[in-house]
């Protein structure tokens, strides 16, 4: 029966082995883990995949076209399942001819790749548009100057479009912390997967769910504190927008 | 979420009829068609048509999940919005931290929480029990609305709110000044201006709200990504079902962003 004492029982997360507490500590840390691995993947590729789009040949801007056409318009699980299951196939199928043998690729490798290519495609588009935010004439005159593609990459185009790419960059943080909830699909052991194991062999559903969505919301909000650090710095000396 | 982002993240964009046919697209497009037809003719296909029924009527309530929550998420999404400029400070403060929350954590546990917790929670109250609503909360489905509408409102509630304080000052006053009341003025020039500076931004958000409907395949709900789910289990094939439901995504997702375009370029806008 409905008995408000008996409905919240605390014990339940406790860190020791009886409670579950410790293992839904561990599912956050693997979580953390897979979004920043995930973030770093995907800002590399956004990197590249927005230069090949302004800069780069025909074939590759529509190749990267391609790619980031199909990312945003098929939902995250659906990507996460084929590359998941089509990325350590295609692993252990190059690992057998070159003779090795299946390999044992860990969840987290696998969850990171995912996770990496999705935030890929969706930084390169944020990244584009920041870069092509920066006035043309800067670009011009270092090019005047002389200084080769990386190092105008280095000097210019990287620091000056910086605070035009990091709203939307800490968007994209946001959103990797909450896509690897969707790897609990895949029956990787992350947070949102380790909760619904500890709620079902308890049967205490409320309690550990509204748990881990405070874990979540926690990494939300520390997440929102350090991205007001960082954006205030690399806004210093800019006209503040208007609002 | 800002608009930049939900323009990195969902597709609103298609290409464009003008130059379209160049020397190396007329390439890549034979490679994309050799890779078409390789994958048409050398992978299995044979389970297409037992299933093709099974696949549209869960084409139909992936589109009618999409429909209704988003109309529901809107329709909650204009107080949220309107609150967070003109409210009073409790009511404010609600709003903004319902987004927040929301905004905060994943939507598969928000799913999870509503279907697991609350669906444990009731059964244990006879009142529930013996309410008319019962039959329905057995289900999964009001479940999968209505988490996927409280997500929906949101991220658009933040959209509105913007849109709300965006729409310049000057018209409300010149509405007041024709006399209209508070309410009139609202339905006919606060209202109309805020969506129509949302509605491009309402586009992602819908290609977004289409991406997140698979997730209530995870409590039961038979839509085209649970249908796929199944030609996976019964027939042990990996890879084409999962193809196939790329590309049912891939075509709503633009039936979407033609059908929004339509609709904006319905609405007259004073040119530049």
């Amino acid at each position: 029966m409905a008995d408000a004492g008996s409905l919240i029982n605390w014990s339940l997360l406790a860190l020791e082995p009886p409670g579950w507490g410790g293992v839904m500590l561990a599912g956050l840390w693997q979580s953390l883990q897979i979004a920043v691995g995930g973030y770093g993947l995907g800002l590399i590729l956004g990197t590249g995949g927005a230069m090949g789009k302004l800069y780069g040949g025909p074939v590759a801007k529509d190749l990267l076209e391609v790619y980031t056409t199909l990312v945003r318009a098929v939902p995250e699980l659906v990507l996460i399942l084929i590359l998941y299951y089509a990325g350590t196939d295609v692993l252990n199928q190059l690992s057998a001819l070159v003779g090795f043998g299946p390999v044992d690729i860990s969840g987290l490798a696998a969850g990171i790749f995912v996770i990496g290519v999705v935030q890929g495609a969706y930084s390169t588009e944020v990244l584009r548009g920041a870069i092509k935010a920066v006035p043309a004439g800067q670009i011009e005159a270092a090019r005047a100057y002389g200084m080769s593609p990386v190092q105008i990459m280095r000097r210019i185009t990287l620091p000056a479009m910086l605070p035009h790419a990091i709203p939307g960059l800490s968007n994209l943080w946001l959103i990797a912390t909450k896509d690897t909830a969707l790897l609990a699909v895949v029956g990787f052991s992350e947070l949102t997967l380790v909760t619904r194991q500890a709620a079902g062999s308890t049967k205490a559903y409320l309690l550990f769910f509204c748990a881990a969505g405070v874990l979540y919301l926690m990494i939300t909000l520390v997440s929102n504190v350090l991205i007001g650090f960082i954006e205030r710095h690399y806004r210093r000396g800019m006209v503040e927008p208007v609002r | 979420m800002s608009d930049e982002t939900v323009a990195a993240m969902a597709l609103t964009e298609l290409p464009t009829r003008k130059s379209f046919f160049k020397p190396h697209r007329i390439v890549l497009m034979a490679i994309a068609a050799i890779l078409v037809f390789c994958i048409v003719w050398f992978m299995r296909w044979d389970w297409v048509p037992k299933y093709s029924g099974r696949l549209a009527y869960g084409v139909g309530v992936t589109l009618l999940m999409l429909f209704v929550t988003s109309v529901l998420g809107f329709l909650l999404a204009v107080p949220i919005g309107l609150v967070q400029v003109t409210g009073p400070w409790p009511l404010k403060l609600l709003a903004r931290s319902f987004c927040t929350v929301i905004r905060g954590t994943p939507l598969l546990l928000q799913l999870w929480l509503l279907y697991y917790g609350l669906g444990s929670l009731f059964p244990q109250f006879p009142e529930i029990r013996n309410s008319f609503l019962w039959p329905y909360l057995r289900e999964a489905w009001p479940y999968g609305v209505a988490a996927l509408t409280l997500s929906f409102a949101a991220y658009e509630g933040e959209v509105m709110r913007g849109a709300f304080a965006g729409v310049p000052a000057g018209e409300l006053e010149a509405a007041r000044a024709y006399g209209m009341s508070r309410f009139t003025a609202f339905r006919r020039i606060w209202l109309p201006r805020a969506v129509h500076r949302a509605l491009p931004t309402l586009n992602g958000e819908t290609v977004l709200q289409l991406k997140a409907t698979p997730l209530v395949a995870t409590i039961t709900v038979i839509d085209v990504y649970a249908v796929i789910s199944k030609v996976r289990q019964e027939t042990y094939i990996t890879y084409e079902p999962l193809l196939l439901l790329a590309l049912i995504y891939l075509c709503l997702t633009a039936i979407l962003v033609v059908a929004f375009r339509y609709f904006e370029r319905r609405i007259p806008t004073r040119g530049a």
